[in-house]
């Protein structure tokens, strides 16, 4: 059996500190989907507004921040940020900013395209029983929206927590940077580690986002 | 900003757009072939193969691109595999698209009914006639906008090419900015020449997208 | 007596536990038109489809011109050439005009000249009056002239039988009658066809015999006029009861006059 450099893995805590650092990325994506949730709604709410200037600034927003690469972004985060206003951010923090502002875009985007899926016959027939506008938003709009949304915004979540893979980038010590110094700290012992241990890291992103996948689609075959 | 610094980076960045561009359209090309073949294979639930694409695109779409290039350049030539940074960028790529593709395929071919291949078959076509003449250009007018979205989600991914020290846009910013510390330059060419390669294509997609609904097949 | 084209003997078409065909036997001569009939969820529909090997059977064969008609035949595409069928919803191919889904398998699958196949395409387009029509598309079209294009595809193949499966069923009652004549037109020309209808009138005038489906059985097996005038069994007599209707208007007036 060739060294695959998996057992760099079980020597001390080296497997703990991976996971440690697939915590850190994880922890970065729930708060950012924590902000950026409630935000994205009402960023789609905003957008099926029919005044221009709220439609356009939105939409600019929008369009800006989810045509960037989300490195790009990061980048003009932590190291724009510095230079412009003067702040120091770290690397965590920025990466919260960064994600929470493109969670808010896209989810906003989702709210807005599921609000809009509403067939314009559901408000005709809603008005012709006699229901007005909160009422018919209460009861007709807003339960088809939501069956809509829940698993559009669950695969946001997967999305978003491979992403937080970019945050290496500028500095935050998560899963891949505990990697790289595991396979550092052990160059001389087990020359192999690099194949054992990406591939563990690999595997343990797709661990977490396979199930939160299969559950998405598991709602948006039940419930579309 | 300084305009001296910004025309003086000019042709690095332009280079940098160049490898982007390049490593970016290759790697969208195998990954539209990698994605036509798995949806084909399980479109017509070919025994084995169907169950391998299936496994593929789930491994490929949960997976961040970054630990796929860490994995392919760094631990690969382990065990004996050896690549260069380019070759790796355009496999990551294509393993990373691939699975997208296959779902923008799959799509369209989901939204035609059964009954239009049993039609071509009454007709006496084979199998692969049916869906080469009839599912297929049907299933693709459906693909066009996802497939158009892909293109431009794998145009952003290529932003972790620096990762494996491939020059492009995202490692001449870096290098800039850590050599001279001219920052604010350094990000106005970025996000300049990113909206130069990405606006265009966004664009084109839309368009393209809008003319399609307004030619609508419609049965 | 003309030569037998096709031959269904003892088929059996099970849905999981639900028979829905229940060993059905007859033969077709040819030239000769058969029209089936039964009510809804009769196994009508599920019948032809099987004939053109689109539904697997589980008992039974079915036989054109002596060629066993199997899902598993390498041969398939070739019997099913030799077969037209023409379906409830036209399933004409939408990104095609006319004219290109009229030939595209005869050239394709038959591999003919295209010159030829177009010449052959324009005649019997003007045949059923839609000469004009050869380069629009699906959604420019009616759904009479929609199903009258795919009755030309399914002739421009030459096939020997052609089925119809319920052609008029999704027609608006006004367009309804140009696809029957059209229909007419093909019995009287002597092709050999299976239609299933739910068009009485048109059934007993376009048929040389009549098979009565119920139950996935062939309930009845007659000529025409002795099937609608005189039908044998009480489930026939029930079945075209429901095409009938009497007048309810003078027994009002009997109800409200005490």
């Amino acid at each position: 059996m060739p060294d695959l450099g998996f057992e760099v893995l079980w020597k001390g805590k080296n497997f703990a500190r991976l996971l440690g650092g697939l915590g850190v990325a994880l922890r970065i994506s729930l708060v950012a989907v924590a902000v950026s949730m409630p935000l994205g709604v009402l960023l789609g709410l905003v957008m099926t507004r029919k005044h221009p200037a709220t439609r356009i600034l939105s939409r600019l927003y929008l369009e800006f921040v989810r045509i960037m690469p989300q490195l790009v972004l990061l980048f003009l985060a932590y190291f724009g940020a510095t230079r412009s206003f003067g702040w120091d951010l770290s690397g965590e923090f920025a990466s919260i900013l960064v994600f929470s502002l493109w969670g808010t875009a896209e989810m906003g985007d989702l709210v807005r395209g599921a609000l809009e899926s509403v067939p314009r016959h559901q408000y005709e027939s809603a008005a012709a029983l006699g229901l007005d506008g909160a009422q018919t938003f209460r009861y007709i709009i807003l339960p088809q929206t939501v069956r809509r949304l829940i698993p559009l915004s669950i695969n946001l979540v997967t999305r978003m927590i491979k992403t937080t893979s970019l945050v290496l980038m500028i500095g935050v010590v998560e899963v891949l940077k505990v990697a790289q110094q595991i396979i550092e700290a052990n160059r001389m012992s087990s020359p192999n580690a690099a194949f054992g241990v990406y591939l563990t890291v690999f595997l343990l992103y797709f661990a977490v986002c396979w199930p939160i996948s299969l559950l998405a689609g598991h709602l948006e075959k039940r419930w579309l | 900003m300084d305009r001296q610094v910004i025309l003086s980076y000019l042709p690095l960045y332009r280079d940098a757009a160049w490898l982007t561009l390049r490593l970016g359209c290759m790697g969208i090309a195998f990954s539209l072939l990698i994605g036509l073949a798995c949806a084909a294979a399980r479109y017509r639930k070919t025994p084995i193969l169907s169950a391998l694409a299936a496994a593929y695109i789930e491994v490929s779409r949960n997976t961040p691109l970054l630990i796929q290039l860490f994995f392919l350049y760094y631990g690969l030539p382990k065990i004996g595999i050896r690549t260069n940074a380019a070759a790796c960028g355009v496999a990551g790529l294509a393993f990373l698209g691939g699975g997208y593709m296959a779902e923008a395929f799959r799509s369209g071919l989901e939204a035609i009914p059964l009954s239009q291949k049993e039609s071509a078959l009454s007709l006496g076509m084979t199998e692969f006639q049916a869906l080469w003449h009839v599912v297929l250009p049907q299933a693709l007018s459906v693909s066009v906008p996802p497939l158009m979205a892909n293109v431009v989600f794998l145009l952003k991914e290529t932003s972790v090419f620096s990762a494996v020290s491939l020059m492009d846009l995202m490692f001449t910013a870096k290098d800039l900015i850590g050599l001279y510390y001219s920052t604010t330059e350094s990000l106005f060419l970025l996000v300049a020449f990113y909206l130069l390669i990405l606006l265009p294509v966004s664009v084109a997609g839309s368009l393209l997208e809008r003319r399609l609904r307004y030619a609508g097949f419609g049965v | 007596m003309s030569r037998e084209l096709l031959a269904v003997e003892n088929l059996v078409k099970r849905y999981g536990e639900n028979t829905v065909l229940d060993k059905i036997s007859f033969r077709v001569q040819e030239g000769e038109t058969l029209v089936i009939i039964g009510p809804s969820g009769c196994g009508k529909s599920t019948l032809l489809r099987c004939i053109n090997a689109l539904e697997p059977i589980q008992g039974g064969r079915i036989l054109l011109d002596g060629q066993e008609i199997s899902r598993d035949a390498k041969s398939l595409p070739k019997l099913r050439q030799r077969i037209g069928m023409v379906f409830q919803n036209y399933e004409l191919f939408p990104h095609l005009n006319a004219l290109d889904n009229i030939t595209l398998a005869p050239i394709k699958v038959q591999k003919r000249k295209r010159a030829e196949v177009v010449e052959e395409a324009m005649s019997l387009l003007e045949r059923v009056g839609l000469k004009d029509r050869a380069y629009d598309f699906p959604r420019q079209l009616s759904g009479g002239q929609k199903q009258r294009i795919a009755i030309v595809r399914a002739l421009c193949m030459r096939p020997e039988a052609l089925l119809f499966d319920e052609v008029t069923a999704s027609l608006d009652p006004e367009m309804v009658r140009e696809v029957l004549d059209v229909l007419l037109a093909l019995a009287e020309q002597g092709r050999t066809m299976l239609i299933v209808t739910h068009e009485m009138q048109f059934a007993r005038a376009v048929a040389d015999r009549v098979l009565f489906l119920d139950g996935g059985k062939i309930v009845e097996e007659a000529a025409p006029d002795a099937f609608f005038d005189a039908p044998q069994s009480e489930r026939a007599r029930k079945f075209l009861r429901t095409f009938t209707f009497e007048t309810v208007k003078h027994q009002k007036i009997g109800g409200y006059s005490k």
